[in-house]
């Protein structure tokens, strides 16, 4: 049967990486592999970036503030332009997830490396997105099934159908931002005033909704590929679950301790979802799993930070997968030629005090990664290497893969043992712990399991264990 | 051997730089080594794989071009830099005559160039008065923010 033609014979030329730090490195790798030259954009404080001078070709776009930088559109494009790319790759955070640069950068005569913009638009937008996913079958947190109207008593009578503890969330925010749990009554409408205005001021957008809020959720998020012939893909799950603040600290796939058959359904849902929805690209659903029970809270529709440990168990090269799929390829495996190998941890390495989390920006006078078998190493930095106070804390990341969780484990203990960080602090010691901690070699631990455990050591004091 | 000859040696040893030396004369044998290394030890030196070359403080206030060296010494003055990222032009449209040539004197807000970006033409405009002492790229090259455009003086 005739495929559709491809929208180029040969991949693309050029690329433009719109992004900083290790997932610009990340990407350039890919492309460089795949014979594609690589632009990289970079303010003035990346000028010294370790992938900005392997790059074809970099443009300085702006000062240090990523307002003005990696965040500022027409920077961006004008880059493209003066260097003749053909496509951006936008990574993960910044402009990855905004509609209006997927729009612009196409509209500019540019292939943006994603989704389509109304897709983006579509899963951005959280109320939409849930609605969106319960039409595809995809199961969702128990809510208020769309907006939370002005009317006070309305809500209050919805946040009894759902039953307390509840959460509030932004329909503009994501990722941790925008959210405030109500446990009474009483506390309800300041909450809820409260957080619309938040919402108002971070997002632009008032607009609320409500959510059960599960008390001991893990979080298992489900890799996909689509391409735009209708072809989509699972790629298995990942546990995220060791969680501050949101923020994920230490992944895995797969996911230890859930039944494979509820996996592999919901997997196909997603999939599903992908094709109903007409998806393009790398995208990832993310869920709350509590009691055997799979609920949809939102899609992030870019590559992830943790993509390396579906990487290790699959094989499969997600960033690559990315570029053939907007160089319009088809995908080249089926649903049953994936398969799970082994397992994958990934710990991510932040400039931070290890307890305090006070981020520790400076030069690392020190740089010695590790190495040996199963050990992959994701990281801009290097000996001398000024890290810069005006972006994320992330330096980098150690992925661990094994035959079994236990060897994955072991591997990571002796990698983290090796590795040598001076001249800033870093969060290796609070891994090394928590490699070591019973609940965390057990597995499946919730999302609350990490902020639990540092309220237990405030306690009881500085050194524990 | 006699202390002269002894002295001669020793101030031999100090001014050349040798780290020993020995000479035997006869049955006579003198050695005379240096008591402290003048170099200095390896781990002092400047580090020879340092990549980076960014000052103490962090953050580049300059602009300099990503892969030249330090800005041009030749000409002195101010530097006028890009604001953004687009394509020079030196003149309004092409074919006519450029806004400015070396030597001109301009007035503080004089239109110095053309960057375009995204079919947009953005007007560049001098920040001092004075003349214009070089032009430091040429028509039609793209340009990225805080390249350095022009020196007045």
């Amino acid at each position: 049967m005739a495929a559709k033609p491809a929208k180029a014979d040969k991949l693309f030329d050029k690329i433009l990486i719109a992004n900083r730090g290790e997932i610009a490195l990340r990407v350039q790798r890919a492309c460089r592999e795949m014979g594609i030259k690589t632009v990289v954009v970079h303010s003035e404080a990346d000028r010294d970036a370790k992938y900005v001078r392997l790059a074809d070709e970099s443009v300085c776009i702006g000062p240090p503030p990523s307002s003005q930088s990696y965040l500022h559109v027409p920077a961006i494009i004008a880059a493209a332009e003066v260097t003749d790319s053909q496509a951006i790759h936008p990574g993960y955070g910044f402009l990855s997830e905004n509609a209006d640069f997927a729009d612009k950068v196409e509209r500019s005569g540019f292939v943006f490396i994603g989704p389509r913009a109304e897709t983006i638009r579509l899963m951005g937008d959280k109320v939409s997105a849930k609605v969106a996913m319960t039409k595809a079958g995809v199961p969702c947190v128990p809510g208020s099934e769309g907006a939370l109207p002005d009317d006070a008593k309305e809500v209050v009578r919805i946040a009894r159908a759902v039953g307390y503890p509840v959460i509030i969330k932004a329909s503009g925010g994501g990722g941790g931002r925008g959210m405030r749990v109500v446990h009474t009554e009483a506390a309800l409408m300041p909450a809820v005033t409260l957080t619309r205005s938040e919402a108002q001021a971070a997002f632009g957008n008032p607009t609320l909704y409500m959510e059960k809020f599960l008390t001991n959720p893990r979080h298992i998020e489900i890799q996909v590929l689509a391409d735009e012939h209708k072809n989509a893909v699972y790629l298995f799950e990942r546990d995220c679950s060791m969680q501050r603040r949101h923020q994920k600290i230490i992944e895995e796939a797969p996911a230890p301790g859930i039944n494979a058959r509820a996996l592999s359904r919901i997997g196909e849902r997603c999939a599903d979802a992908c094709r109903k929805i007409a998806y393009r690209g790398a995208g990832t659903f993310e869920f709350l799993y509590e009691n055997g029970e799979f609920f949809f809270i939102e899609m992030n529709t870019r590559v992830q930070v943790e993509h390396p440990v579906t990487e290790a168990i699959t094989g499969i090269d997600i960033v690559q997968q990315q570029i053939l799929i907007a160089a319009g390829r088809k995908l080249a495996f089926r649903q049953r030629d994936v398969v799970a190998r082994g397992h994958a941890i990934e710990c991510r390495i932040n400039a931070e005090d290890p307890f305090s989390f006070v981020p520790s920006p400076g030069r690392i006078t020190s740089w010695h990664p590790p190495g040996g078998p199963g050990i992959r190493v994701d990281s801009h930095a290097y000996q001398n290497y000024f890290v810069p106070p005006y972006y994320d804390s992330m330096i980098g990341k150690v992925i661990a893969y094994g035959d079994s969780r236990e060897q994955a484990i072991a591997r990571m203990r002796i990698a983290l043992s090796e590795m040598i960080v001076e001249g800033i602090k870093t969060n290796i010691p609070l891994h090394q712990e928590l490699l070591l901690d019973d609940k965390f070699l057990q597995g499946g631990t919730s999302i609350h399991f990490l902020e639990q455990r540092m309220a237990k050591r405030k306690g009881a004091g500085p050194a524990v264990g | 051997m006699d202390l002269r000859k002894l002295k001669t040696l020793i101030e031999l040893v100090e001014t050349s730089g040798i780290a020993e030396l020995e000479i035997q004369e006869g049955e006579e044998r003198v050695r005379i080594t240096r008591a402290h290394g003048g170099a200095a030890p390896l781990a002092t030196t400047a580090p020879a794989t340092q990549l980076v070359a960014v000052s103490g403080a962090g953050s580049p206030a300059a602009g300099a071009n990503g892969g030249t060296p330090a800005e041009p010494a030749a000409a002195e003055g101010h530097v006028v830099k890009s604001p953004m990222v687009g394509t020079f032009y030196r003149s309004a449209t092409p074919g006519s005559k450029p806004f400015v040539e070396v030597g001109d004197t301009i007035a503080e807000g004089a239109t110095l160039c053309i960057v375009e970006a995204m079919k947009l033409m953005n007007e560049i405009e001098a920040d001092k008065a004075g003349v214009v002492k070089a032009i430091l790229t040429e028509n039609g090259q793209p340009v990225e923010f805080g390249q350095p455009l022009f020196v007045i003086a």
